[in-house]
C-alpha cells in the first residue's frame, strides 16, 4: 500500500511534478518576466468615490528624463480603448474620461523606464475633479435622490443593474403563510472580501512592431477568454495574439477578470515599441481589482414544530460596485445563488436578486467559489441554526431529519438543479463520528456550568461546479466547454495539452495521473503542458472548480480515444480482430490468452513505424478532445467547527474544525487535502477577520494586508478532515471538483458555532466578520450586560 | 550608486538609486526572483530573506544596508544541487502549492531550525505568523518544518517521537 501511495501509476498520493522548480526559486511568475528593453507602467488612480473630472494635466509627468509616455482616458478615446466590455454585458472605464465612480479608479498611466521612475512621475500628474455624491450604502443606492452613478449609459437613469428571480414565489408564500408553520426571518449580509492572491494582478505585453504579434504575459485564470476579449476590444486579429499564464501565485477569482492595467500594458508597448510591465502592488490590488460576495441577504425559513422544513425565501440586494464586472455565466446575473436551497428536501423555495451599482470598486468575482454558492450556502446553514435555535432543536437533529436521502438522487431542487449523487447522512455521520459530537455537546454543558463559552458549529453544504453545460452557461457568449490534446511519442511518454491553467492546484500532477489511470504511462512520463494559448485547445479556463469537472473530464475522454486508436493498433500488430483484445491498464492483450499483448508503449512505437495500419486508422498515437459537461457536479460537505469565545474581549478562538468532503473520486488524496484545508484558512479568514469597508465619502478601509487579515498561521488550527466518496455518475471518471467546497462550507460552521457559543446570552446572529468589537457588541445588546449570565 | 552585496557566498554588484529595496535589487537588478514581493505594508513575507541568518523583509531594508552582510535567498538553500531539508519537507508534505510564499517560509523555517532544532508546532506558527500563505491553510507548512527537523543531518527530534 506505502509503495503505490508513493508512486501510483495511476490515482493516489503522488508528490508534485511542479514543486522542485518553486522550492529552488526558479517558478517563473509575471513579474519573473524581463524582456529586453522593457518598460515600466504604472496606474494613477482616484482618490475619491465619485467626482467629476474636470481636466487634467500630464505635462510635468511627460518631461520625466525618465519617462516614455503618459496615457490617459482622453488618449484611449482617441483609440476606441477608454471603454472595454466586462464578463458580465457591462462597460468598464479602462481610464477614466467623464468621471471616476469609485476611490482607486485608473485615471492615467504613465510608462518609464523603471518601475521607481514611474511611480515618482504619478506624483507629477495633476489632476482637477469635481466631488460628486457618493453612493456607498448599497440601501441607499435606489433612493429617489442617489446620484446616478452610471450616467454613461443610456437610458440608465437609475442604480439599477439587474432583478433576478428563481423558484415559486406564490407557492413559497403560501407556505410561509401556513398558520401551522414556525417562521424565522433574519437580515444576513456576507461582507465584502477579496480573494488576495499572494501574487497581486499584472502583467508584460510585447507588441512586434514588425510581425504584429501581441505576446501578453499576464496573471490570468482564462488565458483562452482572455485572448478572444482582447482580439474583440483591440481588434487585434486573435491569430496574433498569444496569451500565457505563467507560474502564477494564486487565483481564487481574482484573475478571471481582465483588468484596466493588462489593457494600459498592452497600450503602453503598442505606443512605445517596447515590452511593457505593469504589476500591481498589494494596495491597488485590494482597492480595484475583483472584489467578492458583498451580499445583503434577508431569509425567511418556515417549518413545522417537529422540525420539518417547508419553505425558504430570500431577497438580496447585491453590491456590484461602479460597473457590473462580475465573473459569471451570462445567462446567470446572480450566479448559481439560487442554490440557496441547500442539502435539503422542501416543498417550495423562492429567490429574488437585485443588483445595483455602488461607488465601489467593481467585480464581483467567484472568489473559491462556484458563482455566488458561497453566500447561498452561508445563508441556508444560517437559516436552518437559527431555525433549530428557534425550535430547540439539536441543529444536527434538524438537518438530519431534513437532508435530502441518498435514494431521491438525482433529485430535482426547486429552483431546478439536478443534483447528481450523494449520501448526506453518511456524510454528517462520519462528521459527527471524527468530532466527537456528542462528547463535545457533553463537554460545552460541563463549560457553561463552569461559565465558559464554548460553541459548536454545524453546516452541510452542497454545491454547483464545473459549468458548463455549453448550451446553458457561456462567459461574453463562449460555450463553456474545454478541450484537451494527447500525443503519445514514438517512444511511449506523453504530452497532454489543457485549456486550463493552474494556480497553485497542482494540474501538472493530477492531469498527468489521469492519462496514467487511463493508458498506464506513469505519470513522470507525462509532460503536462497548459497556459499559453498558442500551445493549448480552446477552453474557458480554470474558476468555479471546473478544472476537474471539465478540463479533467476531457483529459480523460482524450485518453480513451488514444486507447481506442491503440486498440486497433494492436489488432494490426496481434493479428486479431479488435474485438478480441481486452484492456488491463497500459496494455492490450488477446482475450483467452493473455501473454500475447502490447503495451501502450510498444503500441506507440508501431504507430510511428512501418506496421501497415487497418484501414481507417491514420498513424500516430494521438487524439483531441472537447468535454461538453451535460450536468454540473454537486459536491457536498459535513463541517464542524468548535470555538471559545471570551465575553469580556469578544475574542473568538477557533479550536478545532472537522471537515467532511465528499468530492466523489479524488484523483490525487494529497492534493484535494491540500485544497480543502487552504480553502478552510480562507474561510476563517473570511468568518473572522475579513472585510472590505467602505466609510461614508466611499473610502476603502480594507485596503491593504495591515487591515485585512492578521497574524494568519496563529488563527487556524490543525484541520481534521475526513471523507465520504459518491462518484458523480455523469462524469467520466466520477469526479466532482474540489477546490472551493471547504471556502464555501467553513464561514457557515464557524458563525453558527459562535453563535452556539454565545446562545446563553440570547444572541441569535452575528455579522461577519466576528471580529472581537462585534462579538462584544452582539453580547451587550443581546444581554444589555458585557457580562457572563451566572 | 554601486551597491555591492554578498549573496549565498557569491559578491554580487548593482548599480541602483540610493533608495532602492533590497527586494527590487535583488530581483530586477541580479535576477534573483525566487524572492517575491507581496504587499506593501511588510505584512506578507512573501520577500523574506535571512540577513547574517536572521529572518528579514527584504521589502523593509535599503539594499544599501545590506552591504556588509551575508545574505541568503531561496536560490541559496540547496547545496551543491542537494535539495535543503527544509526544502525537501515542504516536497514531501506538500506545503506549497503556487510556491509564492514559499521561498519566505523556508527561509525562516531555515532560520528556525538552526536556533530550535525541535520546534514545537506551536513554535512554528509562531515563526511564520508574520508571512502570509493563501494557499495551503498552514498545516502542511507546519508538518512540513517538523519532516525537515526529524531529517536534518543528526536530527534527534524524529528518534526521540518513536522513543
Ligand atoms: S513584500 Fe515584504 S512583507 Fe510583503
Ligand atoms: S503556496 Fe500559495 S501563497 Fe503559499
Amino acid at each position: 500500500m506505502a509503495a503505490t501511495e508513493q508512486r501510483p501509476i495511476g490515482f493516489g498520493r503522488l508528490k508534485r511534478k511542479e514543486d522542485p522548480r518553486f522550492l529552488r526559486g526558479e517558478g517563473t511568475y509575471v513579474d519573473d518576466v524581463k524582456l529586453p528593453g522593457m518598460l515600466h507602467g504604472a496606474i494613477l488612480r482616484s482618490p475619491l468615490a465619485h467626482a467629476r473630472i474636470v481636466s487634467i494635466d500630464t505635462s510635468a509627468a511627460q518631461q520625466h528624463p525618465k519617462v516614455r509616455v503618459v496615457v490617459t482616458g482622453r488618449d484611449l478615446e482617441g483609440l476606441g480603448l477608454a471603454w472595454m466590455p466586462t464578463l458580465s454585458a457591462d462597460t468598464q472605464a479602462v481610464l477614466a474620461t467623464d468621471k471616476v465612480r469609485f476611490q482607486g479608479q485608473e485615471v492615467a498611466f504613465v510608462v518609464a523606464e523603471d518601475r521607481y521612475a514611474a511611480r515618482d512621475a504619478l506624483e507629477l500628474i495633476e489632476v482637477d475633479y469635481e466631488p460628486l455624491p457618493v453612493v456607498s450604502d448599497v440601501r441607499r443606492a435606489l433612493d429617489p435622490d442617489a446620484p446616478v452613478i452610471r450616467d454613461d449609459k443610456e437610458g440608465q437613469t437609475t442604480n439599477r443593474i439587474f432583478d433576478w428571480e428563481a423558484g415559486d414565489e406564490a407557492e413559497t408564500e403560501r407556505v410561509l403563510a401556513d398558520a401551522d408553520v414556525v417562521v424565522v426571518t433574519q437580515e444576513i449580509p456576507f461582507q465584502r472580501v477579496h480573494p488576495a492572491p499572494l501574487e497581486t494582478c499584472g502583467s508584460v505585453a510585447d507588441m512586434d512592431p514588425v510581425t504584429g504579434k501581441l505576446r501578453l504575459w499576464t496573471t490570468s485564470q482564462a488565458p483562452h477568454a482572455h485572448r478572444t476579449l482582447y482580439a474583440m476590444v483591440a481588434g487585434i486579429p486573435e491569430h496574433r495574439i498569444q496569451v500565457i499564464a505563467p507560474d502564477i501565485g494564486g487565483g481564487f477569482g481574482n484573475k478571471v477578470p481582465i483588468y484596466p492595467g493588462y489593457v494600459c500594458s498592452i497600450v503602453g508597448s503598442i505606443l512605445t515599441g517596447r515590452p511593457v510591465k505593469w504589476m500591481e502592488d498589494r494596495t491597488e490590488n485590494l482597492t480595484s481589482t475583483g472584489f467578492a460576495r458583498d451580499y445583503l441577504m434577508r431569509g425567511r425559513i418556515a417549518a413545522d414544530r417537529d422540525g420539518r422544513i417547508r419553505g425558504l425565501r430570500v431577497d438580496v440586494l447585491a453590491d456590484h460596485g461602479a460597473f457590473n464586472a462580475t465573473a459569471q455565466p451570462s445567462k446567470y446575473p446572480a450566479g448559481f445563488f439560487h442554490i440557496f436551497t441547500g442539502s435539503y428536501d422542501l416543498e417550495a423555495a423562492y429567490c429574488s436578486v437585485r443588483g445595483v451599482y455602488t461607488n465601489k470598486a467593481p467585480g464581483g468575482v467567484a472568489y473559491r467559489c462556484s458563482f455566488r454558492v458561497t453566500e447561498a450556502a452561508y445563508l441556508v446553514e444560517r437559516m436552518v441554526d437559527l431555525l433549530a435555535a428557534e425550535l430547540e432543536m439539536d441543529p444536527v437533529e434538524l438537518r438530519m431529519r431534513n437532508l435530502i436521502r441518498s435514494d431521491q438522487f438525482p433529485y430535482t431542487t426547486k429552483t431546478g438543479w439536478e443534483y447528481d449523487s450523494g449520501d448526506y447522512h453518511a456524510t454528517m455521520r462520519e462528521a459527527l463520528r471524527i468530532a466527537g459530537y456528542d462528547e463535545l455537546r457533553r463537554e460545552q454543558a460541563e463549560r457553561r456550568a463552569r461559565g465558559e463559552h464554548m460553541g459548536i458549529g454545524v453546516s452541510f453544504f452542497t454545491e454547483t461546479v464545473g459549468a458548463g453545460p455549453k448550451a446553458k452557461m457561456d462567459i461574453a457568449g463562449l460555450g463553456m466547454a474545454d478541450g484537451a490534446e494527447l500525443r503519445v511519442h514514438p517512444t511511449g511518454t506523453a504530452v497532454v495539452r489543457l485549456s486550463v491553467q493552474t494556480q497553485g492546484q497542482g494540474h501538472e500532477t493530477t492531469f498527468a495521473q489521469i492519462v496514467a489511470e487511463e493508458l498506464g504511462i506513469p505519470p513522470e512520463d507525462v509532460e503536462v503542458v497548459h497556459g499559453d494559448t498558442d500551445q493549448t485547445p480552446f477552453g474557458l479556463g480554470t474558476y468555479g472548480s471546473r478544472s476537474t469537472p471539465v478540463s479533467g473530464a476531457a483529459v480523460a475522454m482524450v485518453s480513451r480515444k488514444v486507447r481506442d486508436k491503440a486498440r486497433l493498433i494492436a489488432s494490426a500488430a496481434l493479428e486479431v480482430a479488435p474485438e478480441d483484445l481486452a484492456w488491463e491498464r497500459g496494455r492490450w492483450f488477446v482475450k483467452g490468452d493473455p501473454e500475447q499483448g502490447r503495451t501502450i508503449q510498444e503500441l506507440a512505437l508501431a504507430a510511428h513505424g512501418t506496421l501497415t495500419l487497418p484501414d481507417g486508422v491514420e498513424g500516430h498515437l494521438d487524439a483531441e478532445a472537447v468535454y461538453d459537461p451535460p450536468n454540473l457536479t454537486y459536491p457536498c460537505g459535513a463541517y464542524i467547527a468548535v470555538v471559545d469565545v471570551d465575553p469580556a474581549t469578544g475574542e473568538v478562538r477557533l479550536r478545532r474544525f472537522v471537515a467532511v468532503d465528499d468530492c466523489g473520486v479524488r484523483i490525487n488524496p494529497m492534493i484535494v487535502e491540500g485544497q480543502i484545508h487552504g480553502g478552510l484558512a480562507e474561510g476563517a479568514g473570511i468568518a473572522l477577520m475579513q472585510h472590505i469597508a467602505f466609510d461614508e465619502q466611499g473610502n476603502c478601509l480594507g485596503g491593504s494586508f495591515m487591515y485585512y487579515g492578521g497574524r494568519w498561521s496563529l488563527e487556524v488550527p490543525d484541520w481534521e478532515l475526513g471523507e465520504t466518496v459518491t462518484p458523480s455518475p455523469h462524469h467520466p471518471i466520477g469526479a466532482k471538483g474540489v477546490g472551493e467546497s471547504s471556502n464555501v462550507g467553513s464561514p457557515p460552521a464557524i458563525v453558527n458555532a459562535i453563535v452556539d457559543a454565545l446562545a446563553p446570552f440570547g444572541v441569535r446572529h452575528v455579522d461577519m466578520p466576528a471580529t472581537p468589537g462585534r462579538v462584544w457588541e452582539a453580547i451587550r445588546s443581546a444581554s444589555g450586560t458585557a457580562a457572563p449570565p451566572r | 550608486m554601486q551597491i555591492t552585496l554578498s549573496i549565498n557566498g557569491e559578491t554580487r554588484s548593482a548599480e541602483a538609486e540610493p533608495r532602492t529595496l533590497l527586494v527590487h535589487v535583488l530581483r530586477d537588478h541580479l535576477d534573483l526572483t525566487g524572492t517575491h514581493w507581496g504587499c506593501d505594508t511588510s505584512n506578507c513575507g512573501a520577500c523574506v530573506v535571512l540577513v547574517d541568518g536572521e529572518p528579514v523583509k527584504s521589502c523593509t531594508m535599503l539594499a544599501a544596508m545590506a552591504e556588509g552582510h551575508e545574505i541568503t535567498t531561496v536560490e541559496g538553500l540547496a547545496r551543491d544541487g542537494e535539495l535543503d531539508p527544509v526544502q525537501q519537507g515542504f516536497f514531501e508534505e506538500h506545503g506549497l502549492q503556487c510556491g509564492f510564499c514559499t521561498p519566505g517560509m523556508m527561509l525562516t523555517a531555515r532560520a528556525l531550525l538552526n536556533e530550535n532544532p525541535n520546534p514545537s508546532d506551536e513554535e512554528i506558527r509562531v515563526a511564520i505568523s508574520g508571512q502570509i500563505c493563501r494557499c495551503t491553510g498552514y498545516a502542511n507548512i507546519v508538518r512540513a518544518v517538523r519532516w525537515a527537523a526529524e531529517h536534518e543531518a543528526g536530527a534527534t527530534a524524529g528518534e526521540e517521537a518513536i522513543a
